[in-house]
């Protein structure tokens, strides 16, 4: 049924249809911002628009691969915050320090991710509630011992933060290069062709003699390191580790809606890091033309709020009519795994 | 696909219908929605060790008034819940309703009466715009109301410029703050126990009608709901409106509480999931008793008031709550799992997208017991 | 089956390893990018500083800076110069900075980098910022000013400065940072272009800024509330403290300051965190009730403040001794109950300063580098006073907003209009 709908090139992709909003919000950002007598294309705001996308870019690859396997993260706020506080803390401003730094910081991610996953895939904790506890203990623990901004980034490690290719940060780059080796795991190996079976039906999956278990927390163990490196950024940028800095960017939920938003089904099994991309290249530039438009801040999250459901309803209904046939009787019970279609199709 | 229908019917309709009195509550306690009541015995012995005042009927009665509101919260989010899906702008629209309350009775008693069924008026719509956008556009629950909850605290703040003129007209406020006063041995019974205990009622009589049973159904099986010929759109759509008028409740309870703040009800929406789940109640649906839900918050405050009694040191606190949860609910999933064998065994996945085929195929016929 | 498992942990493995080269990439890309303009000079001082500050975690001593409560001590009690008429343009007479080079004609375009609107008090501040912006666009001081709001989030507020550097044609920043050290290097790159840069509120750690305007500070909203509560009670008395939240550290110096007098007065401290809920506060204070007597009532911030009131009318117990802050519902049940009480002030007239600073830049007049504005408490006795001047405002607003000569007024705040 997927093949049939890829056969018919006049119906789009979901992935196609974020890119196509994408598109009309970029024109609607260039007539704006033409009429507030400014280039929308000029390198200064193209390159605001990518070091917006950078940060949440890196936190939505991981929250993907979450979804895709049917759990949830709530508590990469938390991970950020904390990655930025060891990082910043680590380097005390030495450059010598900055690779023991990264590793201490990606490691402790990592551990959060992995615990996330365990109690996830091993407990039968629901990721809402296992990822929204990891998230009060880490709250606790930053609140405890850190009173304010800690630790300090070497000149050289803040470069990551403030240096352009042109009119591209550096920083977008490296969120690029993640995003490319996550597709990559996701299509090319096996454990990523299982993340997609284990979120599309743990039960089909299990009876297609996989092991559910590893995807979920390999998928937890990523988007806790991603959210570590997210975090490790905003050290560059802010020159400081700070214990706020995850959550004063509200990273947990508008991950999510970003990755929703790129056509990744909430249930899991479905979606790409590709549509992901470009819900966060919507939200970067409807918040830049917003900047643009000085819109009163109480009303920016008015309007975020309706794009955000209006822009899923665009092809919500679609995806829910395409659905049923992934999980056909007849596909079930040949026990075809799932992962290479859907991989490939959204 | 009837099978798994008839098995969760069973499911909840089970203990309250079949057996012995005590072989029915032994067996009750022993599934999550029914160990949540003991969590909740065992913590009070701990807060009454940790404070013997708290025992006293008085101390009592004021806790259960002062739990009302999120325990309300809780039995609306479990309306939405137990159907397969979230609602995330419960607490925006508390605080909809908190700041409506304060600008528009203000000092005017004669407006209560009209104020309050705007705001009741206004509660239903939220539910329905959730209920629409889930069931027709199709988008994820989780997605409608995180949308809601962003537009409707923009807005509200928008309109108000952040604050609230005041606080409402205090005979208004008597409503969450006072109570019947000079009662032998309780001394005071507050206003918003008794509102808590007519609620929890009602709401433990509509899951025994079909309403509530095909719910129920609705979340463990959308398709099987849907062939049976229900109209699944309405019942999760009512489903939204509870809980927007369960909010709607809360907030006025709140008003008269704590007072208006742009503040209350902020993070509402996560605290009643978290009593939903700690009382049993299986995130994705079809599974769990509504007044489990109401424990499940009595479960949180109790928490709470032992961390303030015990006097754990103030940044630590949301440590040990966390622990608490993931602990409570990995508990909670044995026993569903040592109840129910594997089908419960699976997580399942937040949020709107209707798993229907997805199981139907490969589940095999629950046998299962509870 | 086995193979799959060596197969999935071999790409589990090897995607781990491309994650982690990916985050080496990193550090092997700096040393090429010795050309990079963007301002890092700062980080070598703050590295000592910070240095400190590592050794922080877990101890409140170390976050304590004893010689900026020394200065903000003698402060409280310094001669400020000006009008007392005019408290926004009083200073304490010290450094002045030299703005000749900026002496121009005509109306000027100001870019003002706002950290949020999140709270009563910054939208009282908002609204007045406002008006006297409309004084100033009248007077053909001001052209336009051009706004954004980084909704309190340290990253987007940089993000605005640099867009502003790059994209806005500012004749002059105006900044209030969301917090102190991480928007050190982004107005360090505002100072950078050479354009006046007008620093409130909350400080930076540079001192390039033409001026940078603000109360007394923290330490000094601690020291006044603590040693109140201290007067009025006994030793041994209990005080409950109500935080906001942890990690900002203009509330952590409220704390900071309160906490250490509370010790040396013998006064049994306990503090919680809120969220500024009064449903929170009203909880904390019945659990406390409920286990003993308590006394006294700190806040770091007063909106509150009500909710605790009620608390004790609710549990039949006597009204404490109380700090809370110029927040109109404060003052007002502070009249109805007649409770021992201080309004703290953190002068939210400051939020008029900027602007005026602006104006005297482009005229050439030298303005104070570091301006500190005067920061006086409320007390009982010129409480009357401000509840009448306030009269008809929301409980929301702030009794020294210091706008009453500005158009709109009373209407604006009244209504609360935000822009």
């Amino acid at each position: 049924m997927n093949a049939l709908a890829r056969l018919r090139p006049t119906r789009l992709t979901s992935t196609g249809i974020v890119y196509l909003v994408l598109v009309l919000v970029l024109v609607l950002g260039a007539v704006i911002t033409a009429a507030a007598g400014r280039n929308f294309f000029s390198s200064g705001n193209i390159s605001a628009i990518l070091t917006g996308t950078s940060i949440l870019g890196f936190i939505a690859i991981g929250q993907t691969l979450v979804i895709l396997a049917g759990s949830l993260d709530l508590s990469v706020p938390y991970v950020a915050s904390l990655a930025s506080l060891l990082g910043g803390v680590t380097m005390a401003g030495q450059t010598g320090n900055i690779p023991l730094a990264v590793v201490t910081a990606l490691g402790v991610a990592a551990l959060i991710g992995l615990v996330n996953g365990l109690v996830v895939a091993y407990l039968h904790v629901h990721g809402f509630i296992a990822s929204l506890g990891m998230g009060l203990i880490l709250a606790g623990y930053l609140g405890t011992n850190y009173k304010g901004s800690a630790g300090s980034a070497p000149r050289d490690f803040r470069l990551i933060g403030a240096l352009n290719i042109g009119p591209v940060p550096l920083s977008t780059l490296i969120m690029l290069g993640c995003a490319v080796l996550v597709i990559l795991l996701l299509r090319r190996t096996r454990i990523g062709h299982h993340l997609y079976a284990v979120g599309g039906s743990k039960d089909v999956a299990r009876l297609s003699g996989v092991r559910t278990q590893p995807p979920i927390v390999l998928a937890h163990v990523l988007c806790s390191v991603l959210a570590g490196m997210a975090g490790l950024l905003l050290l560059a940028r802010l020159s400081v580790g700070s214990p706020t800095i995850g959550t004063q960017g509200g990273y947990d939920l508008m991950s999510i809606a970003a990755v929703v938003l790129g056509g990744t089904v909430l249930a899991g099994g479905k979606g790409n890091i590709l549509g992901t991309l470009g819900g966060v290249a919507i939200f970067a530039v409807m918040d830049n033309i917003m900047g643009v438009m000085q819109l009163n801040a109480f009303l920016q999250d008015v309007v975020r709020g309706l794009v955000i459901v209006l822009a899923v309803a665009v092809y919500a209904r679609r995806n829910a009519d395409l659905r049923p046939a992934r999980f056909d009787r007849s596909r079930a019970a040949r026990h075809t795994p799932a992962p290479t279609t859907a991989g490939g199709a959204a | 696909m009837t099978t798994a229908d008839a098995t969760t019917t069973r499911g909840t309709t089970l203990p309250m219908s079949e057996g012995g009195t005590a072989g029915r509550l032994g067996r009750a306690l022993r599934t999550p929605g029914g160990a949540v009541f003991v969590l909740v015995a065992v913590l009070l012995v701990c807060v009454i060790a940790a404070n013997p005042n708290f025992g006293e009927p008085g101390s009592l009665v004021r806790f259960i008034g002062r739990t009302a509101p999120i325990a309300i919260a809780a039995m609306g989010q479990y309306f939405v819940i137990v159907s397969g899906e979230f609602d995330l702008s419960m607490g925006s629209v508390v605080t909809m309703q908190v700041v409506l309350a304060g600008n528009f009775i203000g000092q005017d008693e004669s407006r209560i009466l009209p104020v309050m069924l705007l705001m009741f008026a206004l509660g239903a719509l939220v539910g329905v715009v959730n209920g629409l956008a889930t069931t027709l556009l199709k988008v994820p629950s989780f997605i409608v109301t995180l949308g809601t909850m962003l537009a409707l605290s923009g807005l509200v703040l928008y309109l108000t410029g952040g604050a609230a003129t005041g606080n409402p007209v205090d005979s208004f406020r008597q409503i969450g703050r006072g109570g019947i006063q000079d009662v032998p041995i309780l001394d005071v019974i507050p206003y918003p126990a008794i509102i808590l205990l007519v609620l929890a009622i009602a709401a433990f009589w509509l899951m025994r009608r079909p309403f509530g049973r095909t719910l129920v159904a609705v979340g463990d099986n959308p398709q099987a709901v849907h062939l049976s010929g229900s109209a699944t759109w309405w019942l999760k759509t009512r489903a939204f409106i509870l809980s927007s008028l369960a909010a709607t409740v809360a907030g006025i309870i709140l008003v008269g509480y704590a007072g208006v703040h742009p503040s209350v009800g902020q993070g509402y929406e996560f605290t009643a999931i978290t009593a939903v789940v700690v009382g049993g109640v299986v995130l994705g649906g079809g599974r769990g008793w509504v007044l489990s839900a109401a424990a499940g918050a009595f479960a949180l405050e109790l928490l709470f008031t032992l961390l303030n009694f015990v006097g754990v040191a103030s940044t630590w606190r949301d440590t040990v709550q966390g622990v608490i949860i993931i602990v409570a609910v990995a508990i909670g999933a044995r026993a569903w799992q040592g109840g129910r064998r594997r089908r419960s065994a699976e997580p399942i996945t937040p949020g709107a997208e209707p798993r229907q085929t997805g199981t139907t195929p490969t589940t095999p016929p629950d046998p299962g017991t509870t | 089956m086995r193979r799959t498992t060596i197969g999935r942990s071999v790409a589990a493995l090897s995607a781990l390893a491309m994650l982690a080269a990916c985050s080496t990439d990193e550090s092997l890309d700096e040393p090429a990018t010795e050309s990079a303009e963007e301002g890092a000079e700062g980080a070598e001082d703050e590295g000592s500083e910070d240095g400190g500050e590592e050794a922080d975690a877990g101890s409140d001593d170390e976050w304590f800076d004893q010689g900026e409560y020394d200065e903000q001590f003698e402060q409280r009690s310094a001669t400020f110069e000006g009008d007392p008429e005019t408290p926004w343009l009083q200073y304490i007479d010290g450094d002045m900075t030299d703005t000749s080079e900026y002496a121009s004609d005509g109306a000027m375009k100001v870019c003002f980098s706002n950290a949020s609107i999140d709270n009563p008090w910054r939208q009282t501040g908002w609204i007045t910022m406002n008006q006297q912006l409309e004084v100033l666009q009248e007077d053909g001081v001001i052209s336009e000013m051009e706004t954004r709001d980084a909704q309190a989030d340290d990253n987007t507020q940089i993000a605005d400065i640099d867009y502003f550097i790059s994209e806005g044609n500012c004749d002059a920043f105006v900044i209030s940072p969301n917090s102190t050290a991480a928007l050190t290097p982004a107005v360090e790159r505002a100072c950078d272009t050479g354009l006046p840069v007008v620093v409130f509120d909350r400080g930076v750690e540079t001192d390039c800024p033409t001026t940078f305007i603000h109360p007394i500070g923290g330490y000094a909203w601690g020291i006044d509330t603590a040693e109140f509560l201290s007067e009025n009670l006994e030793e041994g008395d209990k005080v409950v403290a109500l935080r906001i939240l942890p990690g900002v550290d203009v509330l952590e110096h409220r704390w900071a300051a309160a906490e250490q007098i509370f010790e040396e007065n013998g006064i049994e401290a306990v503090d919680y965190f809120t969220g500024a809920d009064p449903t929170e506060i009203k909880n904390i204070l019945a659990d406390e009730l409920a286990t003993g007597e308590v006394q006294g009532v700190w806040m770091d911030a007063g909106d509150g403040a009500v909710a605790a009131i009620e608390a004790f009318e609710d549990a039949g117990q006597d009204y404490p001794v109380m700090t809370g802050e110029d927040e109109m519902s404060f003052l007002r049940k502070w009249q109805d109950t007649e409770l021992t009480g201080l309004a703290p002030v953190y002068s939210n007239f400051q939020w008029r300063t900027p602007l005026l600073a602006v104006e005297q830049i482009f005229a050439g007049e030298e303005v104070p580098t570091e301006w500190v504005l005067p920061q006086e408490p409320i007390t009982e006795d010129e409480r009357a006073e401000y509840l009448e001047a306030n009269d008809g405002m929301p409980d929301g607003h702030y009794a020294k907003f210091g706008g009453e000569d500005l158009p709109g007024y009373p209407d604006v705040w009244q209504e609360r209009i935000i822009p």
